[in-house]
C-alpha cells in the first residue's frame, strides 16, 4: 500500500546499530553493530539466549527505543533521529506491533480494539481487507466480545488481526506465544505464517522457542549484541542443534 | 508489622500528599481561627488598657433603651452635670472630668464623599487638650465654635488639612467647621484601634453629639493616692443611686474588650465553617484514596495474610497509616494556621482596625489540641473503610493473578437509598417540623447525612450518566477512550464526583434561596411600593445614613410633586420591650407611597397618637384605642394612643410614629424619603430637583423606583458572592481529588497507555483522553451537585414560603455556569496527569507488571 521504489527496498533494515545502556560498571552494550535486512513478504525469526539483544534490536527497528550508532530503515524511510510525532505516525501508519501480553484495551469490544490503529489515525478499513483479517483469525462471532470474555488464544489472535488490518510494512511480533498453551501457540504461527504466505505480509518475531521459530522462512541468531548466524527454511530440530551450539554456557532452551 | 507499614507509606509519599492535603486545609482554618481570635483578643486588651490609663473610674448613665448587638448601635444616654458635681464631692476623688464622646461625627472627605467605618466607631468629642495618650502633632486644639480638631487616621483618610473648612454630620445636618489642629496617641499611634475622632469645644460637641448643651456621656474619675478603685467605685455608686453604671478602669478594659471580641465570633464562625467544608470533603478524598491503595495493594496484603498476619492486623496497618498521615497533616495544618491567622490578623488591623499595635502571634493550647483531634480524627474515620476491606482479602489472592472482579452495588446502594431518605427526612423535619432551637442543627445534619447517602448511591447512577455525558466528547477516539475509562471504576468516579457535588450542591442551594429571596423581594416591592423617587443611603457604618430634613420641605414645592413623606427610626421600648419604629413627618404622603387605601386609617397622627400594623397588634391584643408608653433612647417616656391599625405592608414596618417623636430618637434625622408625582409629571422632570437639594447630604441619593428596589436586592448578590468564595475552597480540595484519581488511572493503566502510544496515538491525543476523562468526572460531580443543591434549595425556599418568600427562582444562568466551570475545572485537574501520561516511555509502559 505504500509507494515504493524500482529497487524494492527492505520493510526493515538495521545498518551497524549500536545500543548501549548505563554508563561506567553498569555499562551493558546491547547491540554492538548489528546489520540486517528484513526483506518484504518474509516471515524472519530472531533468536537467541536470554541478553543477546533480540528484543532490543526489534525495539530499534520498531521505532520504539533509540540507537546510540548505526541507521534504521522502515521500508525506504530512515526513522533514526526522527521526533516522536513522526515516530508516532510511523508506528501508526507503518509498523504492526504483537505482544507476549495480547495487550488489548479492556474498555473496547475486540472488533473496537482491532480497528483501535485505524480509529486513531482516522481511517476506515478496507471491507475486503476486514473480511479477509476477520475470517482468517476466525473472530466473527466474537467481534463484540470484551477481551476479559475472550480466552487467551482468542485475545491473541485479536492482536494479531489488529496489527495486520492496517497493512504495516512490517509486523513486529514480541514473543507471540509466550504466554500460551502449545495449541493456541500453534494456531496463531500458522496464522501468521498464513498471512505472509498468503497475503504478502512482512513479519519481524523475536523468540526464544525454536518450534516457534520453525515456522518462519528465515531464522536469525544473535548472541551478545550481534548476529551471529542465520538458517533458511528451518525446522525445530535445526533451530535447536543451532541454538546448542551458539552458546553452551547459556541456560539451557526451553522447549 | 509497623515497619512494614511505615516502608510503604513512604513508597507513596505524592499520593498520601495530595489526600493529605485536604486535611491540613481544613485543620488551616481551624488552628487558623482560634490563633486570628487569640492574638486580636490580646490585642484588643492592650489596645483598652491605654485607652483606660488615666482612668480609676468610669460613669456612665444607664440606657434608656438597652439595644442589643444584633439590634444596633446603643444611643449614649447623656450624664446631666449635676451628677458630675455629685461625683467630684465623693471622698477620695482627686479629680473628675465630664468628657463627651459618641459614635455619630461624620466628615466629608475633601472629595465631597463621607468617611466610611468598616467596624470602628466615628466618634465626635469635646476636645480635653493633650494628655500622657493625646498629642497634638499640629496646630492647636479648638476655642471658638466653628473649629475643630481631628485625628491623624480621619485627616488621613479624608485628605484634609490645617485651615480647611470641613463638613461635618452630626445629630445635626452638615455643618462647616474650620481644622485647627490634627493629633495622634502615644507611641505615635494615628487612633485607636481605627477609630476615628474629631473634637469640638465642649459646648458644640455636647450639642450636636448628645442632643443637649450641659450633659456628658461619662465621667472619668482618678483616685487620690491610697484610695483603690474598687473602694471608690463603691462610694460613687453608693452616692449616685441608680440609673448610673459605675465601673473601675480594669473593668472597662475588660468589658469593651469583652464586647468586641464577640464581635469576632462572627468571624471565627466563619472560618470553622470553612473548616468544616474542607474536612467534610477531604474525608471524601482521603476514602478514595485508601480504598485505591488497598486495591492495588490486594497482591501485597494478601501475601501477608498468607505468611499469617491477622485481620486485626491488617486492619491496624491500614489504621496506622492514617494515624500518621493525620499527624502530619496536623502539624502542617497548625502551622500552616498559625501563619493564616497572623496573617488575617494583620489584614484585620490594617482594614478594620487600622493601627492597631498587634501583639505577639498567640498559639493557645485549645488551637493545638482541636488540630490534632481533627486531623487524625477526620483521616482515621476516612481510613476505616478501606481498612476494613484490607481485612476482608483473601490469602488465596496472593496466589491468583486475577483483576479484583466488579463488587455487586447491591448493599452500597440499598445503604445509600436509607442514608439518602434518613438524611432527607431531618432537612424535611428542620424546615417543616417546629424544632425550636434545634431547628438549624437539624437542618445542616439533614443535608451532611443526605450528601452522605447521595455520595453512595452515586456509584449506581455513575455508569449510564458517566456514559451520557461522555457521549459529548466521543466525537473522537481519544474522547471516546477517555469517557470508556470514566466508566470503569464506578465506585472511584462516584466519590471522586461525590467530592466535587458537596461544593457545588452548596453553592447551588443557596443561590436557589438567595434568587428565590430577591426575586420575592423584588415582586414585593414592586406590589407595595408606589412611590417613584426613593430617598436612601447605604448603610456603610454601625449607624443608618441621614439627611437634613429641610430637603423634605424644599421637596414638597418642587413642581410636579405630589407628596413628600421622610421616615426616621430607631429602638424604642414599648411598654417595657425593645421594638424598631418608625416615625414620619408625613403619615399621608407614606399611606400614598405604599399605596394605603385601607380604611380607618387617618391622613394625620397627633402628636400623642400611632398607628400599628394589625399581625403586632393582634399578637398583642391591642386595638384603635389601647395606650401605649414609650421610652425613646433619650429623654423621658410618653403615652401614646393608638389611632389606627393597618394591614401588614401598607406602611412600612409595625409602627409609624409621628414625627414630635423622633426628636428624642438616637439618631434625628431622616434616613429615607419617598415621593410622590402628581398626575402628568415624569420622574426625569424631577429626580435631578431632588438629587440637587440632597448636595448637603452626602449620604443619601435620590433615586427612581426601580434603581431603589434593584440596589436592596443587590444585597442578595453580594451574599451569593461571598459563599461562592466560600466554597470555592470545597472545590479547590476536590479538584486535588480529580487530580489524585486521574494520576492513579494513568498509573495504573501503564501499559494500555504504552500499548496505545505503540499502535500510534499521539502525545496530544493521548493528553486529550486523560482530560475527557478528567472533564467527565468533574461535569459528573457539577452535574450531581446542581441537581441536588436546586432540590434543596428548593425544599428549603419552599420551607420558607410562610416567611415572605413567595417567588421560586432556580438560577439556571448560574447553574450552567456551574457545569462550564465543572468542565474547566477538569481540564485544569487533567493537565499533571495528562502530561505524565504524554511523557510515558512507551518501551517502559509495555514492559511494564
Amino acid at each position: 500500500m505504500t509507494t515504493t521504489d524500482s529497487r524494492e527496498p527492505a520493510a526493515a533494515r538495521a545498518g551497524e546499530v549500536w545500543k548501549v545502556y548505563g554508563t561506567g560498571e553498569a555499562r551493558v552494550v546491547a547491540l554492538r553493530g548489528v546489520s540486517a535486512e528484513f526483506e518484504r513478504g518474509r516471515f524472519t525469526a530472531i533468536m537467541g539466549p536470554s541478553g543477546s539483544g533480540k528484543s532490543t534490536l526489534m525495539h530499534c527497528l520498531a521505532g520504539l527505543d533509540t540507537v546510540d550508532r548505526g541507521e534504521v530503515h522502515v521500508g525506504g524511510t530512515k526513522i533514526t533521529g526522527m521526533g516522536d510525532k513522526a515516530l508516532t505516525r510511523l508506528r501508526r501508519d507503518r509498523v504492526g506491533f504483537i505482544f507476549q501480553q495480547f495487550n488489548l484495551l479492556p474498555t473496547l469490544s475486540a472488533q473496537e480494539n482491532i480497528r483501535l490503529p485505524l480509529d486513531i489515525a482516522g481511517r476506515k478499513p478496507d471491507p475486503q481487507w476486514w473480511d479477509i483479517v476477520i475470517d482468517t483469525v476466525g473472530l466473527r462471532d466474537r467481534l463484540s466480545h470484551r477481551p476479559s470474555q475472550l480466552s487467551g488464544g482468542q485475545q491473541q489472535r485479536v492482536a494479531c488481526a489488529r496489527a495486520l488490518i492496517g497493512r504495516p510494512d512490517v509486523i513486529f511480533a514480541d514473543e507471540p506465544t509466550g504466554n500460551l498453551d502449545s495449541r493456541s501457540g500453534a494456531e496463531i504461527l500458522s496464522f501468521l505464517r498464513a498471512s505472509v504466505r498468503e497475503h504478502n505480509q512482512t513479519i519481524v518475531m523475536v523468540t526464544h522457542d525454536p518450534v516457534a521459530a520453525s515456522y518462519a522462512d528465515r531464522v536469525v541468531f544473535l548472541a551478545d549484541g550481534a548476529i551471529v548466524d542465520e538458517l533458511t527454511g528451518p525446522t525445530p530440530e535445526t533451530v535447536l542443534d543451532m541454538m546448542k551450539r551458539l552458546d553452551t554456557h547459556a541456560e539451557p532452551v526451553m522447549l | 508489622m509497623l515497619r512494614a507499614t511505615l516502608k510503604s507509606l513512604l513508597a507513596r509519599k505524592l499520593r498520601l500528599i495530595l489526600s493529605g492535603l485536604a486535611v491540613v486545609l481544613g485543620v488551616m482554618f481551624v488552628a487558623g481561627a482560634f490563633v486570628v481570635t487569640d492574638t486580636l483578643s490580646k490585642s484588643f486588651d492592650s489596645l483598652f488598657a491605654s485607652a483606660y490609663s488615666t482612668t480609676d473610674v468610669g460613669v456612665t448613665a444607664k440606657p434608656k433603651v438597652a439595644v442589643s448587638e444584633f439590634e444596633g448601635e446603643e444611643v449614649v444616654t447623656p450624664l446631666p452635670a449635676s451628677a458630675l458635681a455629685q461625683v467630684r464631692g465623693v471622698p477620695g476623688v482627686k479629680s473628675a472630668a465630664g468628657l463627651v464622646d459618641a459614635d455619630g461625627a461624620r466628615v466629608i472627605g475633601s472629595d465631597g464623599k463621607v468617611l466610611t467605618s468598616v467596624g470602628p466607631p466615628r466618634i465626635g468629642s469635646a476636645w480635653a487638650g493633650t494628655d500622657d495618650l493625646v498629642q497634638l502633632r499640629e496646630g492647636r486644639g479648638p476655642t471658638a465654635d466653628d473649629e475643630f480638631v481631628v485625628n491623624a487616621t480621619v485627616a488621613k483618610a479624608a485628605g484634609i488639612k490645617v485651615g480647611d473648612r470641613v463638613g461635618v454630620l452630626t445629630l445635626e445636618p452638615k455643618k462647616e467647621f474650620k481644622l485647627v489642629g490634627i493629633y495622634g496617641y502615644s507611641g505615635d499611634r494615628d487612633s485607636l484601634g481605627g477609630v476615628q475622632e474629631v473634637a469640638f469645644t465642649e459646648p458644640v460637641a455636647q450639642k450636636l453629639m448628645l442632643g443637649q448643651t450641659g450633659v456628658y456621656s461619662s465621667v472619668r474619675v482618678q483616685a487620690e493616692p491610697g484610695v483603690t478603685p474598687e473602694a471608690l467605685r463603691d462610694r460613687i455608686a453608693a452616692t449616685l443611686g441608680d440609673g448610673y453604671v459605675t465601673k473601675t478602669g480594669d473593668q472597662l478594659v475588660a468589658d469593651t474588650s469583652a464586647d468586641l471580641q464577640a464581635g469576632l465570633g462572627f468571624f471565627t464562625n466563619i472560618l470553622l465553617g470553612f473548616a468544616g467544608v474542607a474536612l467534610f470533603v477531604g474525608i471524601f478524598l482521603i476514602l478514595n484514596t485508601f480504598s485505591i491503595i488497598v486495591a492495588q495493594r490486594t497482591r501485597e496484603l494478601a501475601l501477608m495474610r498468607a505468611l499469617g498476619a491477622s485481620r486485626r492486623q491488617m486492619i491496624g496497618s491500614v489504621l496506622v497509616e492514617a494515624v500518621v498521615i493525620g499527624l502530619i497533616a496536623s502539624v502542617l495544618g497548625l502551622a500552616a494556621g498559625v501563619g493564616v491567622g497572623a496573617l488575617l490578623a494583620y489584614l484585620f488591623n490594617s482594614f478594620a482596625g487600622g493601627g492597631m499595635q498587634l501583639g505577639t502571634v498567640g498559639v493557645p493550647l485549645t488551637a493545638i489540641i482541636s488540630s490534632f483531634v481533627v486531623g487524625v480524627l477526620v483521616t482515621v474515620v476516612a481510613a476505616v473503610l478501606p481498612a476494613l476491606r484490607a481485612s476482608r482479602i483473601a490469602p488465596v489472592a496472593a496466589m491468583q493473578d486475577v483483576a479484583t472482579p466488579d463488587r455487586p452495588l447491591t448493599k452500597v446502594s440499598v445503604a445509600g437509598g436509607v442514608v439518602t431518605a434518613a438524611g432527607a427526612t431531618g432537612l424535611g423535619l428542620g424546615l417543616f417540623a417546629d424544632m425550636g432551637d434545634a431547628t438549624l442543627w437539624t437542618i445542616l445534619a439533614g443535608v451532611l447525612v443526605s450528601f452522605i447517602g447521595i455520595a453512595l448511591l452515586t456509584p449506581l447512577i455513575s455508569r449510564p450518566v458517566v456514559s451520557a455525558i461522555g457521549r459529548l466528547f466521543s466525537w473522537s477516539l481519544p474522547g471516546r477512550l477517555g469517557r470508556l475509562n470514566s466508566g470503569r471504576n464506578p465506585r472511584r468516579t462516584a466519590i471522586t464526583a461525590a467530592a466535587l457535588m458537596v461544593g457545588i450542591a452548596l453553592v447551588t442551594g443557596v443561590t436557589v434561596v438567595m434568587d428565590s429571596a430577591k426575586a420575592s423581594l423584588k415582586a414585593e416591592a414592586a406590589t407595595i411600593l408606589k412611590a417613584e423617587v426613593v430617598i436612601s443611603g447605604d448603610q456603610n457604618g454601625p449607624r443608618p445614613p441621614t439627611y437634613d430634613p429641610a430637603v423634605l420641605r424644599d421637596t414638597a414645592k418642587i413642581p410636579g410633586v405630589r407628596a413628600v413623606a421622610g421616615l426616621w427610626n430607631d429602638q424604642v421600648t414599648i411598654n417595657g420591650e425593645n421594638h424598631y419604629v418608625n416615625a414620619t413627618d408625613n403619615l399621608a404622603g407614606l399611606k400614598d407611597a405604599f399605596g394605603n387605601t385601607a380604611v380607618g386609617t387617618p391622613s394625620t397622627l397627633r402628636d400623642d397618637q400611632l398607628a400599628v400594623s394589625v399581625p403586632e397588634a393582634q399578637d398583642y391584643g391591642w386595638q384603635v384605642g389601647t395606650k401605649l408608653t414609650i421610652q425613646p433612647a433619650r429623654g423621658d417616656p410618653r403615652e401614646y394612643t393608638i389611632a389606627a391599625v393597618y394591614p401588614e405592608d401598607s406602611l412600612p414596618g409595625s409602627y409609624v410614629l409621628p414625627v414630635a417623636a423622633a426628636k428624642d430618637f438616637g439618631i434625628t434625622q431622616p434616613t429615607m424619603g419617598f415621593v410622590r408625582l402628581a398626575d402628568g409629571y415624569a420622574v426625569s422632570q424631577v429626580l435631578p430637583q431632588v438629587k440637587a437639594l440632597l448636595a448637603d447630604s452626602p449620604e443619601v441619593s435620590a433615586q427612581d423606583a426601580q434603581a431603589f428596589v434593584d440596589e436592596q436586592a443587590a444585597t442578595f448578590d453580594t451574599l451569593i458572592t461571598m459563599i461562592q468564595i466560600l466554597l470555592a475552597l470545597a472545590i479547590l480540595i476536590a479538584v486535588l481529588g480529580v487530580i489524585n484519581t486521574l494520576a492513579l488511572s494513568v498509573l495504573e493503566r501503564t501499559r494500555e497507555l504504552g500499548l496505545l502510544r505503540a499502535v500510534g496515538l499521539g502525545r496530544a491525543q493521548t493528553m486529550r483522553m486523560v482530560t475527557v476523562e478528567a472533564v467527565v468526572i468533574s461535569v459528573f460531580g457539577a452535574l450531581l451537585g446542581v441537581v441536588v443543591g436546586a432540590g434543596m434549595g428548593t425544599a428549603v425556599t419552599r420551607a420558607l414560603k410562610s416567611d415572605g418568600i413567595t417567588e421560586l427562582v432556580l438560577p439556571w444562568e448560574r447553574m450552567g455556569t456551574y457545569l462550564v466551570l465543572a468542565a474547566l475545572v477538569g481540564v485544569i485537574a487533567a493537565v499533571l496527569p495528562a502530561i505524565r501520561a504524554a511523557r510515558l516511555n512507551v518501551l517502559g509502559a509495555i514492559a511494564h507488571d
